[in-house]
This record gives C-alpha cells, structure tokens and sequence, in this order.
C-alpha cells in the first residue's frame, strides 16, 4: 500500500525524524490560510499523488505570497498530474500540502528497501540527493553508500555513523542528527512493517539543520492486519478503480492496454497465458487471478471486471483445477456467459475435467473450447480480431 | 528414490484440525502419504482423521518421530508455527499459507541460522502448493492425478504452472520425480538452487525443470549455480513477458523493480548459462522431451 507525502512525514516525524512544518489543505482558500497560518515568506505547494517525479510534472510549485498559494492551488487541485511513474493514465490530485519553505544548502539521498537477495533490510544513502536513485546508479555509482540491517539485532548507531561520515561534509553535531533521524526512520520502517522508505532529499539547512524535505513510503499489504492505523491512510482516489474493485473480492487484478480479457486461477499462470496472447500475436487486457477457490460468485465478479474495460473484444478463461474442480467452475462460467456479448474461449484442466466441459458443451453457449493452453491463446485471439480459428 | 519425501517419510500436519488442512490431509492420506498425527494447539488429546492430535509440535515429533510438516497456519501465526516446527527438530516443512508479512519470513530465515547447517529445517514455501514425489508421497494441495512417476524433477514458483509443466509431460509419456513449489513470495524458505542442488544428488532424477517468473535474483543465482555445479540438463521458463514494469503481478514476490527482474533477462540468463529454455508455456513438455533425447 502506498501513502501520501504528507502522512509518510507525519509517521517519520512521530518517531523523531525532523520535517518542514506543513498543512494538507482541499481548497484554494485552506491553501492560503495554511500559508498565512505557517508563517514566513516563501512556501512550497505539493500535489499529493501516490508517485514521484511530480516536480518536472509541475506538481510542486514556490510561492511568494498566500495569494499566489490560493492561486496555485487552484490550477493543481482536480487536474490529473502524469507523471514518469504515473503511467500516461495519471493521478488525480484531490490533496495538496503546503510547506514553509526554508532555504538549504545540500542535498542528500537516504532510502530504505527489503532486499531480496540478502533477506534482510538495506539502507542505501548518497550525496547525490534531490536526484532519483536509478540516476545516481547510472551517473554516480561511486556516490552510493549501502549498509545492511541483521534482522536480530537491528540497526546500530556506528553503522549510521558510517554512513554519516561516508556522505562527508557534515560537522559533529549534523553526524549526530544525522544518526538519530536514520535510526527513527528505521523504527518507522521496521515497526509498520513498511516495503520501502524515501527521504529524498534530505536537507542541510542554511541554519545547519538535516530536514526530511520530502518522504515517500510503501508497505507490506501483508502486514496491514496488525497495522489499524495505516488502515485509515489508504486513499482509493489514488487507486485504479477497477483494481480497487477486485481487491474488495479478493481477486488480483492489474489493467492493461490489449483487448483479450483474462481470467486465469493462479498468478504464474496467469502470467504465462498472458504471454501465449502475446506469442499468438494478441494482447491481453489485463491480468486477473481469481485464486484456488474458483467459486461462482468469485468468476461472476471476474467476468464483471474483466468486462467494465471496453477495450475487451473476447475473453479467455484458463483454469487448471487442483483444490477447485472444474465441473464447478464450469458451472460458474456457464452463468456469467449468459449475457455475454463478446466471444469466449474456455480452457479447463485439472481435476474433473470432463465434466467440466460437459457442463460447458451442454450449456448451449457459444462457447469456444479449447484443450491446450496454445490452442486457446490461438483462438482467443483470433476471436478478438474477428475470425475463427 | 526422489527428493525431500517419499512414502516412508512420517508427516505431521500444523493447524491439523482447520476446514482445509483436513480436506488436503485427507487427500495426502489418500495417496500414499504417512501422516501419523497433527498439531493444533489446545486440542492436544484429541483425535483427527484417525491420528493423534497435539498441542506443541515437539510433543508431536516425541510422541510420533515425526520428520516432516505441512504447515496450515494463518498469516498472523506463521511465522511463529516455522519457528516452533523448527526448534522441534523436524527435518523439513513445507508452508503453503499465502499473506505472511515479509518482514516475519526474514526473522524466521534469521532464526533458522541458529543451528548448524546439517540439522537445520529446509522450509518449502510460503505461498506454494507443496511438494510431490509422484505415486509416493504428498506435502501440499496439488491434484496427484495429474504426475507420473518417472525422472524429470521440477521446481516452480507458481503453483498452477507446475501442474500445467507435470500435465504436458504426462501427456509425452514423461514422468516426475519429485515437484517442488518454492512459493511466490519475495523471501521464500528455501530457494531454485536449494532444490537443484538435491535434484543433482538424486540418482533417480535425470532432468530438472526450473520454472521461474518476474521479480528478484533467484533464477539467475541457480542459473549459474547450474552451470558450474549440474551434470544433468535443466529446462527453464521464466513467466511474465508481458508484465508491466513497477505492477505486483498477484504474487507479492512477482514485481519487476531492478535490473534482471524481467521475464526475459531471466530467460536470456539461462540461454548463457547453457539451459534449454521453453520458449513459452506450452512446450514446457517439449522441452523436456528434447532435453531428455540428449541423454
């Protein structure tokens, strides 16, 4: 689950680490307010989307005035910010923040990942700040600094302090800070189960002070049960609803650009069916899962989604039975077919297969069947272009 | 012969006594597997499905020499369940729960350092439909039916791709030695190289098929591993070709997020590294057949 700058600095600041005072306001006028309300003579105005690169997108603006605040406000608010990482479709901006911006002197890059290959939390820290992390690797893979965090243990003061006197320049005191802001990021990281954290950049002010002036978190969906409050961060707006839609069914669902919709039980399969289309000269519209329990209120709601996108010129149904028998798929399938006005190709194996396709060939749907997972990517797309294979 | 399990091996199932664990105990039962008892805590005494029932999975190995689990446990408690079956000295465990936090798998694989490499728990999973060595023995919830006895090994990430790999090659005439399903989380309890460096072992195995998907290092680890350390041939896929960069392809560990995450890096790896590669879903069993007729 993603969050909001704004409620990544709130979490971050609660376990010590130094932000901007800021507001989140839904208006022009709650902007302008906010700004006279902070004080000082220069503010940031942020749109708040669940992406980054939104400053070369025109999404965080400095102001001068509250009244350019307002006025800023409200060329952000209600627009759709596309950014390198929103994909062309974009992200509604319904939130801002606004800052009190204060002048700083340097930048610098601290994250946080869960990596894979070493199964344990990686910290990676550069002095490169203020630019995206795949540039610093491309441009200075000298600059990065990376430690590694021993599960039992945790992070420990020295290590920080290594990275502290690795990123140089920093005077005693700043080492000091610098120790206790990456030691409450860690905790943030650690205790809400998080997938990644951002600080980018961190600032030196002209005061002498570290600030996070930007912070960016991700967690684990798996460990949002033991996490209530994080709960209360989610922000649907900022989700594709379709997929937000198949979340509340418990299927996986990820839209894509093809025409041949998918419904697929098993997601390496799903993603191996998705590449027959593409083999077989289509393109799938989506990925979708719908889990070991086929039922048929779980394939009625995979039908329901797979056509709410109108790009969808047939759909494919591949199911290998193991826990789920295809006679009961089958029986789910026929159901969802009756209104259906786009073709069908059906693909069953697994367990009681052939009553599974009794139940399909009897129904009298114009259900086209298919044996093999090649056969029916053939045919599913030589149905979404019009013939018959 | 075959890997982790055969129809000696003494089974106990975790979480015994739940709606699931007693539909896919039933089934293990049914094919052969020897399951002697279960654990579900506060229902020590008891008995279920004609087996004794325990409290502590240590009880369970005392009373019954248990060396194996299947692991039923919700997400909440999993972690905890790896551990206790772990300190109780079972040999192997295989979790097929899906939604454990990330975080609580890099404990466990921390804790699991504690003991000497020789005795410590080879955990298969989370998140994976278990593991088969056909007409022996059953660890997970795959349909039996389906797989041959034979010599081709497979090792696969996703579930349902694995039973679609064992469907094609059953329809060659080919048959399994054991399959493994290593799970589609990010951190898993054991790894493609873990199970490639039994399958080389094995005298009965004489090819092994790897399938692997988008997201993190494994394929390419074991690739190499294979290269240098395997005298019998592997088969590869890797599935995700059309995934889209950054999107979780309903595997929490199926995220293409760095270099050599893609389906088909992966699948450039193991050309170099001298596997035969599928060149798509549906020849898995053409590949293995034309793998097996360099032999």
């Amino acid at each position: 689950m993603d969050i909001h700058e704004y409620q990544a600095k709130e979490l971050l600041a609660q376990r010590g680490v130094p932000i901007p005072r800021g507001k989140v306001v839904y208006t022009p006028a709650e902007a302008a307010q906010a700004a006279i309300e902070l004080g000082g003579e220069l503010w940031a105005v942020k749109a708040q989307i669940h992406a980054g690169g939104r400053g070369k997108a025109g999404g965080v603006r400095l102001c001068k005035t509250p009244h350019e605040v307002s006025k800023v406000a409200e060329t952000l608010l209600g627009t759709t910010l596309i950014t390198h990482q929103t994909g062309p479709e974009g992200k509604i901006v319904e939130r801002l923040y606004v800052e009190a911006a204060e002048p700083f002197e340097r930048e610098i890059y601290l994250g946080f990942v869960l990596d894979r290959k070493t199964q344990r939390i990686r910290i990676i820290a550069s002095a490169q700040g203020g630019m995206e992390i795949e540039d610093i690797v491309k441009t200075h893979p000298e600059a990065i600094l990376q430690i590694e965090i021993e599960p039992a243990i945790g992070l420990l003061a020295f290590q920080a302090r290594e990275l502290a006197f690795g990123l140089g320049g920093l005077t005693l005191k700043q080492v000091q800070k610098f120790v206790t802001l990456t030691l409450g990021c860690y905790r943030t990281f650690r205790d809400l189960d998080a997938s990644m954290a951002e600080i980018n950049p961190l600032v030196v002010t002209r005061e002498g002070q570290l600030i996070a002036l930007d912070g960016k978190m991700s967690f684990d969906d798996n460990a949002l049960f033991r996490h209530p409050e994080l709960h209360e961060m989610h922000d649907p707006a900022q989700e594709d609803p379709r997929e937000a839609q198949a979340h509340l069914h418990g299927l996986n669902y990820v839209g894509l650009t093809g025409d041949i919709g998918c419904i697929i039980n098993g997601a390496g399969l799903a993603m191996a069916t998705m590449d027959m289309i593409k083999y077989a000269g289509g393109e799938p519209a989506n990925f979708l899962d719908v889990g070991g329990g086929a039922s048929p209120e779980r394939v009625a709601e995979a039908f329901r989604l797979v056509l709410s996108d109108p790009n969808v010129k047939a759909i494919l149904v591949n199911i290998f039975a193991g826990i789920n028998r295809c006679d009961w798929v089958a029986q789910g399938v026929v159901q969802a077919a009756r209104e259906l006005k786009v073709p069908l190709i059906v693909r069953l194996a697994g367990t009681n297969v052939e009553a599974g396709q009794k139940i399909i060939q009897e129904s009298g749907l114009p259900i086209i069947s298919a044996d093999t997972l090649a056969e029916a990517a053939e045919r599913a797309v030589a149905a979404a272009h019009g013939k018959t294979a | 012969m075959s890997i982790l399990i055969d129809e000696n091996t003494k089974v106990i199932v975790q979480g015994f006594t739940g709606d699931k664990a007693t539909f896919h105990a039933t089934e293990m039962i049914q094919y052969g597997t020897n399951v002697v008892g279960g654990v579900t805590p506060g229902k020590g005494g008891m008995k279920h499905l004609e087996r004794p029932v325990f409290d502590t999975v240590r009880q369970a190995v005392k009373s019954t020499g248990a060396e194996a689990s299947l692991a039923f446990v919700p997400p909440p408690f999993a972690a905890d369940a790896l551990m206790e079956a772990a300190e109780a000295g079972l040999r192997l465990v295989c979790i097929i729960t899906d939604g454990i936090p990330t975080q609580d798998m890099m404990r466990v694989k921390r804790y699991l350092l504690r003991y000497p490499k020789e005795t410590r728990t080879l955990i298969v999973g989370p998140n994976c439909a278990g593991i088969i060595s056909a007409g022996r023995a059953m660890l997970g919830i795959m349909p039996g039916h389906i797989y041959k006895r034979g010599h081709v090994g497979i090792v696969s990430r996703s579930g349902t791709l694995g039973y679609e790999a064992a469907a094609q090659m059953t329809a060659l005439g080919i048959g399994v030695s054991t399959s493994v399903g290593i799970g589609g989380d990010p951190i898993n309890g054991s790894s493609f190289l873990d199970h490639m460096a039994l399958f080389e072992r094995d005298p009965d195995t004489h090819a092994v098929v790897m399938i692997g998907e988008i997201g993190g290092p494994q394929e390419a680890e074991a690739a190499q591993w294979i290269k240098e350390n395997m005298s019998k041939p592997v088969i590869g896929y890797v599935a995700g070709l059309t995934a889209p960069k950054g999107r979780r392809m309903g595997h929490a560990g199926a995220i293409i997020s760095a270099e050599g995450d893609t389906a088909g890096e992966k699948a450039e790896i193991m050309k170099s590294y001298g596997l035969f590669v599928a060149p798509s879903a549906s020849e898995l069993g053409s590949t293995v057949a034309q793998a097996l007729a360099t032999l």
